[in-house]
């Protein structure tokens, strides 16, 4: 089980919340996500052998969120 | 495609749509109105669109999706119009909340620039300068005049005057001497200091400041947006309902219709409108507030904590008061400034500011000067050697002072640092200086009581006797003194528990962790530093701390018409449903009362923009 923080663009919308959390956890191997809105990051812990976090970074980007780094 | 940044297509699609309007009431609708609009439409929507789409690829219907099905449908029908206000409005509204949202975001940044960037430590008899992430604890730093001490430490060798306004917002620099500890982040005024290291990097206070800011940021962002929580459940239900509605009747146009009008175009903008222009009263005002979190809370809150210095107060000493025996009031200062001519000490500079005050500019420097250090200056003016400065200095010149003790004594409880000026045989006179109260920091606090803020207190760094008359002479229900930054958000901590919602009102960096950590952080700007500043949910921007009664009263005003804006378009949005539904509303009514309804929902917020204005001498008192 890993944890990665990925750092987004700044988020103005409350509503990016909701999508980025309900578009991850649809992903098998994702155990938990959390969106911080003020410093604009997500926190996914997940299965890495399940789920790669390219993957992840994929999706994020894919609903127009651009990530700009993660650890 | 011509990328375009948010606020540039906020502002075209905003030209278009005035424009369309324009020509809607003048010519009609014509070709080239529709055009106008459908370009409006195009503008404005194609970011709703794209989102949407992005996001029904995972199986989410936002309200993106809902305005996006209702523009198309109306495109569709042939109602340009409402197509290109409601994205209008929709855009609109996210792009005013999103620009007051990025203020809260960049404290960490400035924070950042406060840390040192580079230590100099001895190492095997070398002066290095490396980064001070490479600096190991029990390693010995060198600090020279103007620089920043890189770890927490205790003081080896030298002695200086420390500024240490960033951990404890005390401005006046402290004395550092052999054996006492010293804080990274600060600054060395006058002096040098070789300093060991005890705490490094990530251990220093300094870092924790910083994580604590970093953390206690995201602790506010769970609250869940009323809106949001409708919507999740408005937004799919209109759509399930006209898709019935058209399986059931076959019936194209009402089923669009329905989606249309349900379109909750006064619903979207309710709250940012209201928001927005009770930020904007604010502003006007000098109240900068951070977003409709912030706004929505202000007015809720139970206990105030303040700051001291630079908050209640000005954050500058000054010459309070001037005590002599035998010699003339400006004659004693006159000699006392002279005597400080040369030195940089805070309580120095209060003397010849109060002397050039009563006297004109003074140039006249001393004959000899020779600094104390812990002690005060023993200089030669006129031929005579004076000594200035604190007991400790007299006793060790052989000079009785023990007649004028009491007086002395006296003034310290006051919260006064006592300056003795005398010469060999005796003393001369006692200064008395302290940092200002600020002029409104009494009627704030008459203010805040009579809004009902159950209770106030003060957190201090400086010492418990100053805090103490301080907070006496205020009427302040409760005071903490010597409190470092934990300490503050520990005692915040408590309070927050017994009273409920509480906010914090300061201005050092050495607050910027309680400002974080409680429900509110107020700043106080003109005096402030950038990072309470921004880390800060409300930041004065003037210096006038009265100004925050108004803040709070601003925010239940808001908060009033904000909940008016919902209600009312609540109701608008039922009653055009059952309408549409019994067909009794068609198309055109319907949006003719939407319309409305937006317009009426804009004018209620903008009520706001006069809040404080009407009768501001009687409105004041009673706020």
């Amino acid at each position: 089980m890993t944890t990665k923080t990925y750092q987004l663009e700044t988020l103005t919308c409350p509503s990016c919340v909701l999508k980025i959390q309900t578009a991850l956890k649809k992903n098998e191997g994702v155990q938990e996500v959390e969106v911080l809105f003020n410093s604009s990051r997500v926190r996914v812990t997940f299965e890495e052998t399940v789920v790669g976090s390219g993957a992840l970074v994929r999706i994020i980007e894919a609903l127009g969120f651009k990530v700009l780094g993660e650890k | 495609m011509i990328k375009l940044t948010t606020g540039q297509r906020v502002l075209i699609s905003g030209l278009l749509a005035v424009t369309s309007f324009i020509l809607k009431s003048t010519i009609g609708q014509q070709p080239i109105t529709s055009i106008v609009m459908i370009a409006t439409a195009v503008m404005a929507g194609t970011p709703i669109l794209r989102n949407a789409i992005s996001a029904l690829r995972y199986k989410i219907l936002g309200i993106d999706a809902l305005v996006s099905i209702a523009v198309l449908g109306a495109m569709f029908i042939g109602e340009y119009w409402e197509a290109a206000a409601v994205t209008f409005l929709f855009m609109f509204g996210e792009y005013l909340e999103s620009k007051t949202l990025e203020k809260t975001r960049s404290s960490i940044k400035a924070l950042l620039e406060l840390a040192p960037d580079v230590a100099r430590v001895i190492r095997n008899g070398e002066e290095l300068e490396i980064s001070p992430e490479e600096v190991m604890t029990g390693d010995t730093l060198v600090i020279k005049p103007g620089e920043k001490i890189s770890v927490d430490g205790t003081v080896i060798e030298g002695s200086a005057y420390v500024n240490q306004a960033a951990i404890t917002g005390e401005s006046i620099p402290v004395s550092k001497q052999l054996e006492d500890g010293v804080f990274s982040g600060t600054i060395i005024e006058s002096g040098y200091l070789k300093v060991r290291a005890d705490r490094v990097g990530e251990d220093t206070t300094f870092a924790r400041i910083l994580q604590m800011v970093e953390e206690a940021q995201d602790k506010k962002a769970k609250t869940q947006k009323f809106l949001e929580e409708f919507s999740k459940y408005y937004t799919p239900s209109i759509i399930i309902l006209s898709l019935v509605l058209l399986l059931f009747t076959g019936d194209l146009v009402l089923s669009l219709t329905l989606l249309v009008i349900a379109c909750p175009g006064a619903l979207v903008i309710s709250t940012p409108v209201s928001i927005v222009a009770g930020i904007g009263n604010g502003a006007k005002h000098g109240v900068l507030v951070k977003g409709g979190e912030v706004m929505e809370k202000l007015g809720k809150v139970k206990i105030l904590a303040f700051d001291k210095t630079g908050t209640l107060t000005i954050g500058k000493p000054m010459v309070n008061r001037v005590k002599t025996y035998g010699l003339e009031e400006n004659e004693l200062l006159r000699i006392a400034a002279i005597g400080e001519a040369y030195s940089e000490h805070p309580l120095g500079r209060a003397i010849i500011n109060q002397a050039e005050k009563a006297l004109g500019p003074l140039t006249q420097v001393p004959e000899a000067s020779e600094i104390i250090v812990g002690q005060g200056l023993k200089v030669v003016v006129e031929g005579k050697t004076i000594l200035i400065g604190n007991r400790k200095l007299f006793a060790e010149n052989a000079v009785n002072i023990e007649e004028q003790e009491n007086y002395i004594r006296s003034e310290e409880e006051q919260g006064q640092t006592a300056v003795l000026v005398g010469d060999l045989s005796g003393l001369w006179g006692v200064i008395s200086i302290a940092d200002q109260v600020r002029d409104d920091s009494k009627k704030l606090i008459t203010n805040l009581k009579r809004l009902g803020v159950e209770k106030i207190v003060m957190l201090s760094g400086d010492n418990k006797r100053v805090a103490k008359a301080i907070a006496n002479e205020l009427g302040i229900d409760d005071h903490y003194g010597e409190l470092l930054p934990e300490g503050k958000v520990k005692v915040l901590g408590e309070l927050q528990e017994k009273h409920g919602m509480a906010a914090m009102v300061g201005d050092g960096v050495n607050d910027a962790p309680a400002l974080a950590s409680a429900d509110l952080g107020i700043a106080i700007g003109g005096a402030g530093t950038d990072v309470a500043m921004e880390t800060a949910d409300v930041v004065l921007m003037s210096d006038e701390i009265r100004k925050l009664s108004h803040a709070i009263g601003l925010s239940r005003a808001t908060v009033r018409n904000m909940k008016q804006n919902i209600y009312f378009a609540l109701l608008v949005a039922a009653t055009l449903l059952t309408g549409v539904l019994f067909k009794t509303v068609n198309l055109s009514f319907g949006m003719l009362v939407h319309e409305l309804s937006v317009l009426l929902v804009v004018i209620n917020a903008i009520r706001l923009l006069g809040y404080g204005d009407r009768g501001k001498s009687k409105k004041q008192v009673a706020l």
